[in-house]
């Protein structure tokens, strides 16, 4: 849109006379004045609070910054952090953690919500009562969402072990949170609770765009279900899966208010993600330093994901997919 | 009689398919609302299990095998939580902090997504591609110097601490959705504005806000939720247990262990009232979210 915008201004200038033409680029310089002036508080805010503190958060990380004891002197210690991070076994598990949730929870969210969309995909009554009840597991706030699985799992009086049990599904009851073994698994799972629906509503949104007729011709040409989906559907649909699969990447990449609530980031770390690790550098060990380090290479992941989405893979960027 | 022979077993034939057909179609409904139950539940069901446990008496909650459902049904967590000093005020700053930055958010947003709707200007794609950035930036890559930077300017237990990264971040949701939502306003009435001689700013005050009202409405919905669920600025930026958000008070509800003591009569329905009002939002204005959230993922 933004470019024949721009293309509409020169052809328009061209045809008009020369003495207009110069009236034309007066109202033209009034009219970016006009725009600057619209878009400067939210520049502003962008920079004084996103981009100004991530230059300050590179500058920090090459510090040695201690606020435990405040006399402790800052040092200008070159890449010393990072060289010292990636030789953390923490942070490799921290990342590794990451990875296996990014991974599982994107792959369950993929194949559940396209399933959960092609079946909705149709009219029927209480269209009403099901999109909102989509909504609920997306609108609640991340900590109660932990809050209410750590219930769940409850090794003793936990409902998740009574349904189990009472299928026949477990012989005993398990502690999903606490045990090594499981935890990992059961904070995926209230991950994927949490945002399948979502992008279950965005696939919809997307299998709603196709046209009809293309499935009416295929099936003229004797293509089955199946066919239509692999050779119709899906290709169609690639931009809103990309769309839908970045944003949940990034969201892996930021996951904090989930393992600390739910799990602690334990037993031991088996849950501590990026973010969280992160987190407790900064703000339990208070090495600013060193966390702002850890926060420079996670941004870095995310720029590195986003970029091999968008220019890679070409996923239209962002939510501004509409040609804006 | 040769006739007919044929044509009676055709209609036979054509009678038995139609059941056939209806009883595929009757059994196909009814997969399909089963499935919807199933659905619907699965996105429910542990909101619903909170809310049961909420109202089990002090006795019944730690039971195991544990009650499905409440007996008998006990109001005593809902009263404890509600007379808990700390969790109301955790409430009331929490809407100080999510309405504050809903609304800047709003007007900031506002005017930047008409500049990017109708107004040309040089820069507008780098404008975007900032706006952009800004949505896929985790928190933590700026948290270290904002905290620095806060505590050096005494903004620590302050509600601006937390409405300005709130504002910050809601902004890119803010601006692509209201950019949606001003394209979709007829071009014609703002030239006929310019025509009665109007300038840009009151075209925009006067004809486009309340145009798109209905849109900047959805907007501010979807700028609430994100700024009331907030948690990594809440907990890192308020200290003082007069001033933390809602859900930090909620994970905070305890001794640090998952064990057993766990004040979970008074945890879910705390739960349970920091999420009504989100829940009460989506059920109202449901299909104004879902418009508002896929507006610009899959128009691609």
């Amino acid at each position: 849109m933004a470019t024949t915008q721009g293309t509409a201004a020169p052809v328009a200038a061209g045809v008009v006379t020369a003495g207009r033409r110069r009236r034309w680029s007066a109202q033209g310089r009034a009219e970016a004045r006009f725009g600057l002036l619209l878009i400067a508080p939210a520049m502003i805010t962008i920079f004084a609070v996103a981009f100004l503190p991530l230059a300050r958060t590179f500058w920090l990380s090459l510090w040695s910054i201690n606020l435990r004891f405040a006399d402790t002197p800052r040092r200008f210690v070159w890449f010393e952090n990072f060289a010292q991070i990636l030789q953390t076994e923490r942070f490799h598990n921290a990342l590794w953690v990451t990875t296996r949730v990014a991974i599982v929870s994107l792959a369950a969210e993929l194949v559940l919500g396209m399933l959960i969309a092609l079946v909705i995909n149709r009219q029927f009554r209480a269209r009403g009562l099901v999109r909102a009840s989509v909504l609920v597991p997306w609108a609640l706030t991340t900590v109660v969402a932990a809050r209410m699985w750590q219930l769940i799992y409850q090794a003793d009086y936990g409902v998740f072990n009574r349904i189990l049990y009472d299928l026949f599904i477990i012989d005993s009851y398990k502690p999903w949170v606490i045990s090594p073994q499981f935890t990992l698994w059961a904070m995926i799972g209230a991950d994927i609770w949490k945002t399948t629906p979502f992008v279950a509503l965005l696939l919809l949104a997307g299998l709603q765009l196709i046209p009809g007729d293309l499935y009416e011709a295929a099936a003229i040409d004797g293509a089955s279900a199946w066919q239509s989906f692999w050779r119709i559907t899906l290709p169609l649909l690639r931009p809103t899966i990309l769309v839908a699969s970045l944003f949940r990447l990034i969201d892996v990449a930021r996951m904090f208010d989930l393992p600390l609530v739910l799990t602690g980031g334990g037993p031991g770390f088996a849950t501590e993600t990026l973010t969280l690790y992160t987190y407790r550098v900064l703000f339990q060990n208070l090495q600013f330093g060193l966390g702002s380090a850890v926060a420079v290479l996670a941004f870095l992941l995310v720029v590195l994901v986003s970029f091999i989405f968008i220019k890679v893979l070409g996923a239209p960027a962002g939510r501004d997919a509409r040609g804006v | 009689m040769a006739m007919s022979q044929p044509r009676a077993r055709s209609g036979a034939q054509s009678g038995g398919i139609l059941r056939n057909k209806t009883a595929r179609l009757v059994l196909d409904r009814g997969l399909f609302y089963l499935f919807l139950a199933f659905f619907v539940l699965f996105c429910l069901g542990p909101f619903i299990w909170t809310l049961i446990t909420s109202l089990k008496s002090e006795g019944t909650l730690y039971l195991r095998p544990t009650l499905y459902w409440p007996d008998p049904i006990s109001l005593e967590s809902w009263r404890k939580v509600l007379t808990l000093e700390r969790f109301t005020r955790s409430i009331l700053n929490s809407a100080i902090v999510a309405s504050s930055a809903t609304l800047i958010s709003l007007t900031v947003g506002a005017l930047c997504a008409y500049a990017i709707a109708r107004v040309r200007f040089p820069g507008k794609n780098l404008v975007l591609a900032l706006v952009l950035g800004v949505a896929m930036f985790p928190g933590i890559a700026i948290i270290s110097p904002l905290y620095l930077q806060f505590s050096d300017w005494g903004l620590i237990n302050n509600y601006w601490a937390l409405i300005l990264p709130n504002v910050t971040f809601t902004l890119p949701v803010c601006i692509w959705t209201l950019n949606a939502f001003f394209r979709e306003i007829p071009l014609e009435l703002e030239e006929a504005a310019k025509v009665d001689g109007a300038t840009r700013l009151q075209t925009l005050v006067r004809i486009v806000a309340p145009l798109a009202a209905p849109g900047v409405f959805t907007t501010a919905i979807l700028l609430f939720i994100a700024a009331w669920n907030e948690f990594l600025f809440a907990r890192t930026f308020m200290s003082r247990p007069e001033m933390l958000t809602a859900t930090v008070a909620i994970a905070g509800f305890e001794g640090a262990d998952v064990a057993t003591g766990t004040p979970w009569g008074e945890i879910t329905a705390a739960s349970v009232i920091i999420t009504l009002p989100l829940v009460i939002l989506v059920l109202v204005f449901q299909r104004r979210i879902v418009a508002g959230l896929t507006a610009g993922a899959v128009k691609g």
